[in-house]
């Protein structure tokens, strides 16, 4: 009995994984991979939900290619071998078209042997610490030149800090990201003695002692300035402490790449406003694009509370490329969309035009704003121009020879200018 | 002379970023304000500069509505007003050289003048200046020690005029320091002595700085004032590091409160009824979401909202703590192993319940003003409020509780049921009862914690998760079942945390605790104040 | 209730009997029918299938301890991870110059912290026999140590399991840390092949499969042999009264650190077996919530029943699986759920659930009851 049970149990679980052979193949499919429960969860549900917006609102025009969209979502959990069986499932049980998913570089990472072996194709939404190209994934948030760099700029040019502290939370982005401007900073002629950098756990949360040492740092008579990499969930006991121990944006300016209007809504901002948040959207910034994104985004979550952020438009940008390169081939097929994205141009949402560029990142304008006592960020300044992401950064000496460029003759992530060789090609 | 010049420098750092530009000259100040429409970030600290040399009762005015981000001007006749947010959600605004109310404009009309940072930097400077006559003591107090950062801002006439006048002692102690760091640029080595002499027991970070450059500029110093300098600094470097031992210790025992509160709860549930909970941190959570709650349905009682929180989330989470023991735990009598997986399982569907409801995202907790600030016992000592008050608070918890256990008569059953069931029945206490009563009490307490960490952290379904490991170290580390235990550990813990730290890194301070503790534990198998008696096995 | 089943009534024969009949199963219809066939195993069903089983593997080590020795280890996972980690440093060195960096000797996340040389505990790790030895001996001796220092200071009961919790936690942070050269954060992934076949190739996890339905076979029956032998009564006994064993004159903490270290290198080796058919290994397995969910199984499929530990694994891993996919906004709702109502319903866990079924199956239709035994 117990056998049997087994036996049909099992061949039960076999023949449902295996016969979910494309049925009709009257829709596309596209793959919907962000947490939605387990820590990232906070983060990733906002960006599912944008993905099914943007789907919705493109059936409503007729689909793609005549054919219906149809969203297949999944729960990863927020467990990174989790993204990768999920990944494999969408590709080759679901047999999705594309996939818009990942937040956390570890679960991209995890992704990413999947999705190169079964050569599907990713939009990944959010900034990153580069040294990456795939050819199955297209970066539409910010690479470290595009976020870190011009922040630090900013500071150095227009606020004149010339200390500074490098606050992060223990993981790649962090100390990709520090390890760049360190070497930038030095190239700017800092000493080591003015800078500072400071690693803590992820969800930090007794920030007393190091607030405290920051403090000590700024009171040495030069402008000190905080660039701070920590992550989501560390964030609000880290700028309670800095309004608590009577750290203000004024005497010591924090600049932030992960805090974003979504972040904002769940704070309390009074010790925040002021300081400083780096980005390539604000939800502030006005231009019709944006107040009717922002306007079609309050009425599909039905909240009129609710806010927009980088990561969403980079979703919105990521989708309507794909978009538009399926409707130029006429396929969904992998290979020639891949191709047909390189050079697509979407419209930003806060004006001027998006470009992908054929290392699989977007050509997009910088912002630097101020964050305010009812969660927004008001712009203080801007890229003159469009900044052209980069996968592989020029300041660490490990990446400095490397280019990425998918379009053929090239047609590789990691060409290293010296040696002439693609590396990691056999 | 060199060393005006590095202090010059040193002040060109600071200031001549929030005024790149020569300060510009107005007739008047309807003149003046007549051009900040056509400012930019690059040009506004010359304007303000120019503004401030103006003698006009209008510019302290001016300057704190530019800082507060209140200054707006007309789309179609660049007039300038000041924009004041109300409570009640309108704008009053008011034209600026009159002083008038305007009623028949609309927000939708004016533009802001933006400020940044560097610029309203500069415009506390500026107010610094301003202020330094101002009638209230603690105004002239923040102008003075905004003064002390560069000292040449503030000319020999005007701070002998207002160190004859000044009564409060405490701005006079700054006037002094400014006096001296003056005196002490001097060229001469008698009066570098004499002022050396006052600086020697002063904690001000701006005057160590002084002191800090002074004594690498061999050219410009006498062997034997660099040694002067030498042990003035010594003498205040070692003030400075028995407040910095101060500091650590406060650091320490607050984020052992906040240990202690979080653990507390558990201490009950687990340590006096046996059952591993691991849904105590979403107790603590629903606490925390209680807070929230209390904050929406009473906006108008941000300042009095964490008082009713407390109970509330008390209530509340007492509530769901029974409503669990009465649907899950109170059948698993005797299998205390299996509570941790049943309460595993609820844990799991409260996060679950409580994405649900209030969306996966954080919710803001506002801080209230008596929360936010803190008590600035010297320059390099301070205590921030929220931290005080939660010390204070976890202790009364903790003091309560053990009243509670102690004298009442529920407490006293709680203690027989938990030495003796049967014989606590014998003796006709309702055991289920107590049970039940228990478990509630110590989810309550864990609601409490709840409201005070809502204060620290985010408020988001994740945040019972980030506390349950460390409140079962808590107590196995003080011993289950003895309170006091859970108070000690807490404290020691959270001490012994905040030492490691600014040797090791935060990380390393942590795993360094948590490998002790292992090793701890195999010499004191039972905590540090195991329970004695028959009732042990 | 026929015939050829009352052959495999002893659960070790219907565990390696089952396993035998899936594994051949899987092999037979992979080699002869065509890909697109009905009958054909998918490679995501192989790899999932793989994945279960390594779980399985692990929830047998959680069983033998907590089940048969009554020590609730909630730090098991730290010694899968080990375990894979030390799959994993051999599978990083494999990938040799195919690196996005092209480092031939450096793995990458090295090169990219700019070390220029392989730290000393990574030496030999590009050697297989060396890999074999580190899964076994990284996890045993983590736990010989821990157990020899726990078990002699007799810290039993919740107290060894929290213990268990802080080390597993102390790991995970330690872990994270960049410094360490593990990894970080993003531990280790990318890998390419083993032994030299392509880790993308179906054979190769076809394999893989294989071999983990071997390992968990070869484990089971050695657990069953254990639980047996005399070993395994002053074992049990450990577990019903540990202070009547040792009064008796059983050396109660030797027979523990052994127990425990032979439950860990089985985790370990599950772990091993883990890595290269998820394709990444990273501090994430350290987390304490990994280390309860893997008691969850035991305890949902039954503790104390080697048998019931493979169900438990096997039943709560497909559900999550589905569930996620199903359900992804409510399945924690249902997991939590399943998780309280089995321990409150079911407190022999699943397997429990089939005596008593039979039970009330007799009691209704006593005639049948020649037949079914």
């Amino acid at each position: 009995m117990k056998l049997r049970k087994l036996i049909v149990a099992g061949s039960l679980i076999a023949s449902s994984l295996t016969t979910q052979l494309a049925l009709a193949a009257d829709t596309i499919k596209v793959g919907v991979l962000h947490s939605l429960s387990g820590t990232m969860a906070i983060s990733e549900t906002t960006l599912k939900d944008t993905v099914l917006m943007m789907i919705e609102e493109q059936n409503k025009m007729g689909g793609l290619l005549g054919k219906k969209l149809e969203a297949v979502v999944v729960d990863p959990a927020s467990n990174w071998p989790l993204f990768a069986e999920k990944t494999r499932e969408l590709l080759a049980k679901d047999k999705v078209d594309v996939i818009f998913g990942c937040w956390t570089s570890v679960s991209r990472k995890s992704v990413l042997p999947v999705i190169e072996e079964l050569n599907g194709l990713m939009f990944y939404p959010v900034q990153y610490e580069g040294e990456e190209s795939s050819k199955n994934v297209f970066y539409t948030g910010a690479a470290p030149n595009q976020q870190a760099i011009p922040a630090v700029d900013y500071l150095m040019n227009d606020i004149g800090a010339t200390r500074w502290v490098l606050l992060g939370t223990d993981y790649v982005y962090p100390r990709t990201t520090n390890k760049i401007l360190e070497a930038y900073l030095k190239s700017k002629g800092v000493k080591d003695a003015d800078i500072m950098i400071n690693y803590t756990p992820f969800g930090h949360s007794d920030w007393q002692g190091i607030v405290s040492d920051v403090k000590k740092f700024g009171s040495a008579g030069k402008k000190t300035a905080v660039v701070s990499t920590v992550n989501g969930d560390a964030n609000i006991p880290f700028y309670k402490e800095l309004g608590n121990q009577g750290i203000s944006a004024e005497d010591i300016p924090v600049v932030a790449f992960s805090v974003g209007e979504e972040e904002l809504s769940g704070f309390d901002t009074k010790p925040l406003v002021g300081h400083l948040a780096a980005w390539n959207y604000f939800q502030s910034i006005e231009t019709e694009a944006n107040s009717e994104f922002i306007a079609s985004w309050k009425k599909y979550i039905k909240d009129d509370k609710r806010v927009t952020n980088d990561p969403m438009e980079a979703t919105y940008i990521g989708f309507k490329m794909w978009a538009k390169a399926v409707e130029k081939v006429g396929t969904t097929d992998v290979d020639a969309v891949e191709q047909a994205l390189i050079g697509v141009t979407v419209p930003n949402l806060t004006g001027g035009t998006a470009v992908m560029n054929p290392n699989h990142h977007l050509s997009k304008p910088v912002f630097i704003g101020e964050i305010q006592d009812d969660g927004q960020v008001e712009v203080v300044w801007q890229t003159p121009d469009t900044v052209r992401g980069d996968a592989w950064s020029d300041f660490l000496p490990s990446s400095k020879n490397l280019m990425s460029d998918w379009t053929p003759p090239m047609s590789c992530g990691n060409y290293d200018v010296s040696t002439g060789k693609c590396a990691g090609k056999m | 002379m060199t060393l005006i010049k590095a202090l010059l420098k040193l002040t060109l750092i600071s200031v001549s970023l929030s005024a790149p530009l020569k300060a510009a000259e107005f007739e008047n100040f309807e003149s003046a304000v007549s051009e900040l429409p056509q400012t930019d970030f690059k040009t506004l600290p010359a304007l303000l500069e120019g503004i401030a040399e103006l003698d006009d009762p209008r510019i302290s005015a001016l300057l704190k509505h530019l800082s507060d981000g209140e200054v707006y001007f007309l789309k179609s006749d660049k007039k300038v007003f000041y924009v004041v947010d109300q409570a009640d959600g309108s704008a009053q605004i008011v034209d600026v050289l009159s002083g008038d109310k305007v009623a028949d404009i609309e927000k939708k009309q004016l533009n802001k003048v933006k400020t940044n940072n560097s610029i309203r930097k500069g415009i506390g400077q500026l107010q610094a200046q301003l202020n330094i006559n101002h009638p209230d003591p603690d105004i002239r107090l923040t102008a003075a020690r905004e003064m002390l950062a560069d000292v040449s801002r503030m000319s020999d006439k005007r701070l002998k005029s207002r160190l004859d006048k000044e009564s409060d002692g405490d701005v006079l102690e700054v006037l002094t320091l400014i006096s001296a760091l003056k005196q002490f640029t001097q060229d001469d080595t008698e009066s570098q002595f004499a002022a050396l002499e006052q600086l020697d027991s002063t904690l001000e970070p701006d005057v160590r700085q002084v002191l800090i450059t002074a004594s690498l500029d061999t050219e410009n110093y006498a062997p034997e004032v660099l040694a002067k300098i030498k042990d003035t600094m010594a003498s205040i470097d070692n003030q400075r590091n028995l407040y910095s031992y101060a500091e650590n210790i406060f650091f320490g025992l607050s984020l052992g409160s906040v240990l202690l509160l979080a653990a507390i709860g558990l201490a009950i549930t687990f340590g006096v009824m046996g059952v591993i909970n691991m849904a105590h941190g979403e107790m603590i959570m629903l606490g925390a979401y209680t807070t929230y709650v209390i904050q929406q349905w009473f906006p108008n009682l941000i300042e009095y909202s964490l008082l009713i929180a407390v109970p509330a989330a008390f209530i509340v989470s007492g509530t769901v703590g029974i409503i669990i023991e009465r649907s899950v735990i109170q059948f698993l009598k005797g299998r205390p192993l299996e509570t941790l997986l049943a309460t595993f399982g609820v844990s799991l569907i409260l996060q679950q319940l409580v994405r649900t409801v209030f969306s996966p995202l954080n919710r803001q907790v506002i801080a209230p003003e008596w929360m936010s600030g803190s008590w600035q016992i010297n320059p390099v000592f301070s205590v921030t409020f929220n931290r005080l008050y939660i010390i204070v608070f976890s202790l009364v918890v903790f003091f309560m509780l053990l009243i509670f256990l102690k004298k009442s008569a529920l407490g006293l059953h709680v203690r027989a049921v938990a030495q003796n069931r049967d014989m606590a029945r014998a003796l006709s206490i309702r055991s289920n009862w107590v049970d039940a009563a228990t478990f509630g009490l110590g989810s309550g307490i864990a609601g409490i914690a709840g409201v005070v960490l809502s204060q620290l952290t985010n408020v988001g379904p994740n945040l019972g998760q980030a506390y349950i490991i460390d409140s079962f170290l808590v107590v196995v580390f003080g011993g289950v079942g003895n309170l006091w235990g859970t108070l000690v550990s807490a404290m020691t813990l959270g001490v012994l945390n905040k030492f490691l730290e600014p040797l090791t890194g935060p990380v390393m301070a942590t795993i360094i605790v948590l490998v002790g503790l292992v090793f701890f534990i195999q010499k004191r198998p039972m905590g540090l104040f195991p329970q004695k008696g028959r009732a042990v096995e | 209730m026929n015939y050829p089943i009352s052959k495999f009534s002893s659960p070790l024969q219907r565990v390696t009997g089952l396993l035998f009949v899936m594994t051949l199963y899987v092999v037979i219809a992979n080699t002869f029918f065509a890909p697109d066939s009905f009958w054909h195993v998918s490679d995501y069903s192989v790899t999932l299938l793989g994945k279960y089983l390594c779980y399985a593997l692990l929830a047998l080590s959680v069983d033998l301890v907590w089940g048969y020795c009554g020590i609730l280890s909630l730090g098991h996972g730290a010694f899968f991870a080990l375990g894979g980690y030390a799959m994993g440093m051999y599978l990083m060195r494999q990938i040799g110059d195919r690196g996005v960096y092209g480092n031939p000797d450096l793995p990458d996340f090295m090169v990219f912290l700019s070390w220029d040389s392989l730290p000393w505990f990574w030496m030999g790790s590009d050697s297989f026999v060396w890999m074999i030895v580190m899964v076994v001996l990284a996890p045993g001796l983590l736990a010989y140590v821990f157990g020899a220092m726990a078990f002699r200071s007799r810290v039993s009961g919740v107290y060894l399991s929290i213990m268990t919790q802080a080390m597993t936690y102390a790991l995970l942070l330690a872990f994270y840390r960049n410094e360490m050269g593990f990894g970080g954060n993003n531990g280790l992934t990318d890998f390419k092949d083993i032994l030299g076949f392509s880790l993308q190739s179906g054979g190769t996890r076809l394999s893989l499969f294989v071999l983990t339905t071997l390992f968990l076979g070869l484990a089971y029956f050695i657990c069953h042999r254990i639980v047996n032998a005399k070993a395994g009564k002053v074992v049990m006994a450990i577990r019903d009264a540990e202070s009547r064993t040792r009064f008796v004159g059983y050396n109660t903490a030797s027979y523990k650190v052994w127990l425990f270290t032979f439950s860990a290198v089985l985790a370990g080796i599950a772990g091993a077996l883990y890595v290269p058919q998820v394709g990444i290994i990273n501090p994430g397995e350290f987390s304490p919530i990994n280390s309860i969910e893997m008691v969850i199984w035991v305890a949902i499929g039954g503790r104390g029943t080697l048998y019931g530990a493979i169900v438990g694994a096997l039943v709560v891993s497909y559900a999550k699986t589905r569930f996620t996919a199903i359900m992804p906004e409510a399945w924690l709702f249902a997991l939590g759920g399943l998780f309280v109502l089995v321990t409150l319903l079911l407190p022999k866990g699943l397997v429990g659930l089939w005596p008593q079924v039979k039970a009330s199956f007799l009691q209704r239709w006593p005639s049948n009851k020649e037949k079914t035994l």
